[in-house]
């Protein structure tokens, strides 16, 4: 905002040098939506192309020149992808795997976080740098033991195979403890051990409490990557019936080749929920996420 | 226990000096007393040991054994990585991977710095340019794959019918060796440069304005001030993207996956066509899942968490050095 005042005052001014600066920046603010509009509608031009082609027949992209509207076939077409592959049941399993996750994450990693940040204990410098270490390691070395253990415990097919290992993850203790530092002061802290609060009473009564628009954003964060997981849950639900959403509307890729009409309207319907939820929050979310990366 | 011994460790790590601690050497020290704080931390140092740590170990003994999980297992010796280093497959997977990756992050990361200077310098519609390139990162990289082979399609996307419409000749876009790597970096350039345009704002947000006021009063013009203030004072931001990137980008899978099939046992062309989207990981995951050569497939994620080391690391020295 003050920068934006700099800018304008010299307005009122009819001649010098400032005048001349001072439109140059305005004129050149306002140039600055040319890409800027163009970049928005080359993102946006999948999904409109995408509610285009799941909207019409197939025979409709073979006409010269194409539809490029959309149709009215989207319901037949979501009755072809319905009979395909078991879409809602697919959906269900997404869900619950994502919300399990997020609860999970949310609530042991700012546990976790909060005794990382306020208390000094012993071994815990260790314990964090440890943690930022396996941060490092990538995913693909562990997924061949972590399929075979799977096989081992029975839990091949099954969806605690998803949840469990994604319980907690060192980015989001990372994440959080960089929040509760700074976000609980020590002052209400301080106050709750003279009231004779122990750890896990203050992580309810105080932190819980006061940490919520983080919990917010590492929720959607969390939330968001869940849903759109792909590489283990296409590795270890075997049971073709037992699927999650991504690997569903993989499989309908793969078995329906040349309906482009039924599998753009698989993925419609597969993005729909996420975006809608992304939509909503999105405010939060990116502005959250625009302090989060300088923090 | 009273709660006051149960938060004896209680701010001793944040407001006392460093003087204060050897105090916390002798009896109080007892790590039992901080049993609630390790408590709180064990459920992730549980879980990573079992899903982490362990993995680790085994996929090391793995890589020198012979299993397709069903069979008894046989000791391999270093046969798996000499098969891996005359691999003429892998040898492949790696070119793609790499060729892919520049084609996507150098261009992408230019933009997205472009797009984020936009961004600093309008005043409205901030919100929704925010949320729109927010947008692509949060969709799920299957259904991105499966825009984009419906754009790009040889006969039916809208990509060629554009042309044709121009009076241009079509293009094979998922068949040849340069437009198949063409398509991916496209692809992932679309996903991930709103994202990296939103971190760069954030960083130029931090910039204060009166460096910008004191380079105007020396009679810097846009482009010095750009070059010699804009980007040296988003290195950190800069140095986090090209790291992220090199991790993901070098980690493809998902996109060449979805576009071609990977079913490498009735399939020659896994990976496209020439096998030209056939990505490190890729390869990994048919070995390991598709043909159940554990070893070897174990053998293979030591090697590309070797390749993608060195690149982060080399990346992470070059945008480090050019600080000056």
């Amino acid at each position: 905002m003050a920068a934006q005042k700099t800018i304008e005052t010299p307005r009122a001014q009819t001649s010098g040098a400032p005048v001349t600066r001072s439109k140059g920046v305005r004129n050149a603010a306002r140039w600055a939506h040319l890409p800027l509009v163009l970049t928005s509608l080359l993102l946006l031009f999948p999904f409109y192309w995408t509610v285009v082609m799941a909207t019409n027949t197939n025979a409709d992209f073979y006409l010269t020149p194409p539809k490029v509207v959309p149709g009215t076939h989207l319901l037949e077409n979501i009755s072809s992808v319905l009979t395909s592959i078991n879409f809602f049941g697919s959906m269900a399993n997404t869900f619950i795997v994502a919300a399990s996750v997020t609860a999970l994450v949310l609530f042991l990693d700012s546990m976790a976080a909060f005794a990382f940040a306020k208390y000094d204990f012993p071994a815990k410098n260790l314990l964090f740098g440890l943690m930022l270490a396996f941060f490092m390691v990538p995913a693909q070395l562990s997924t061949v033991p972590q399929f075979i253990t799977m096989i081992q415990i029975g839990w091949v097919g099954t969806l605690q195979a998803l949840i469990v290992p994604a319980a907690a993850n060192a980015f989001g203790i990372f994440w959080m403890r960089q929040y509760i530092s700074t976000a609980v002061p020590d002052e209400i802290l301080d106050a709750a051990v003279v009231d004779g609060c122990g750890f896990f009473r203050q992580y309810v009564l105080v932190v819980l409490p006061v940490i919520r628009p983080g919990l917010a954003f590492l929720g959607i964060y969390t939330f968001v990557a869940a849903w759109n997981d792909y590489v283990w849950p296409l590795i270890v639900l075997i049971n073709p019936d037992m699927l999650t959403l991504q690997v569903a509307l993989s499989q309908l890729n793969a078995t329906r080749t040349t309906d482009y009409a039924v599998v753009m309207a698989g993925a419609l319907l597969a993005i729909v929920p996420l975006v809608v939820v992304f939509l909503v929050f999105s405010k939060q979310f990116v502005s959250d996420s625009v302090k989060g990366a300088v923090r | 226990m009273s709660s006051a011994s149960l938060d004896r460790g209680f701010r001793r790590s944040r407001s006392r000096p460093p003087a204060a601690k050897p105090a916390a050497t002798g009896p109080r020290r007892n790590p039992l007393r901080y049993w609630p704080q390790y408590v709180a931390v064990s459920p992730f140092f549980l879980l990573f040991a079992v899903f982490g740590l362990f993995p680790l170990g085994f996929s090391a003994w793995l890589a020198f054994h012979r299993w397709d999980g069903i069979s008894p297992v046989t000791f391999a010796g270093f046969d798996q990585f000499r098969f891996l280093a005359a691999d003429a497959t892998f040898r492949k997977a790696v070119v793609n991977t790499v060729i892919i990756w520049v084609m996507a992050t150098v261009p992408m990361l230019v933009m997205s710095l472009g797009i984020a200077s936009m961004l600093n310098a309008v005043r409205r519609f901030k919100t929704f340019y925010q949320v729109v390139l927010f947008l692509p990162s949060v969709t799920s990289v299957v259904a991105i794959a499966i825009f984009f082979k419906a754009i790009f399609n040889n006969q039916v996307g809208i990509v060629n019918q554009v042309l044709t419409g121009l009076g241009l000749p079509a293009v094979e876009w998922l068949s040849g060796y340069w437009t198949i790597k063409i398509v991916l970096a496209v692809l992932m350039t679309w996903q991930w440069v709103g994202y990296n345009a939103i971190l760069y704002y954030a960083g130029l947000q931090a910039i204060s304005s009166e460096v910008y006021e004191a380079a105007k009063l020396d009679g810097a013009g846009a482009l010095r001030t750009f070059v010699s203030i804009t980007v040296p004072l988003l290195r950190p931001v800069i140095l986090f993207t090209v790291v992220i990137s090199t991790i993901g980008g070098l980690q493809t899978f998902a996109e060449p996956q979805v576009l071609f099939g990977s079913n490498a046992s009735i399939n020659p062309n896994s990976g496209g066509p020439g096998q030209a989207g056939l990505t490190m990981v890729l390869y990994f995951y048919q070995q390991a899942f598709n043909n159940n050569n554990f070893g070897y497939g174990a053998a293979i994620a030591y090697a590309v968490f070797a390749v993608v080391a060195v690149f982060a690391l080399i990346n992470w020295r070059l945008t480090a050095r050019s600080e000056r």
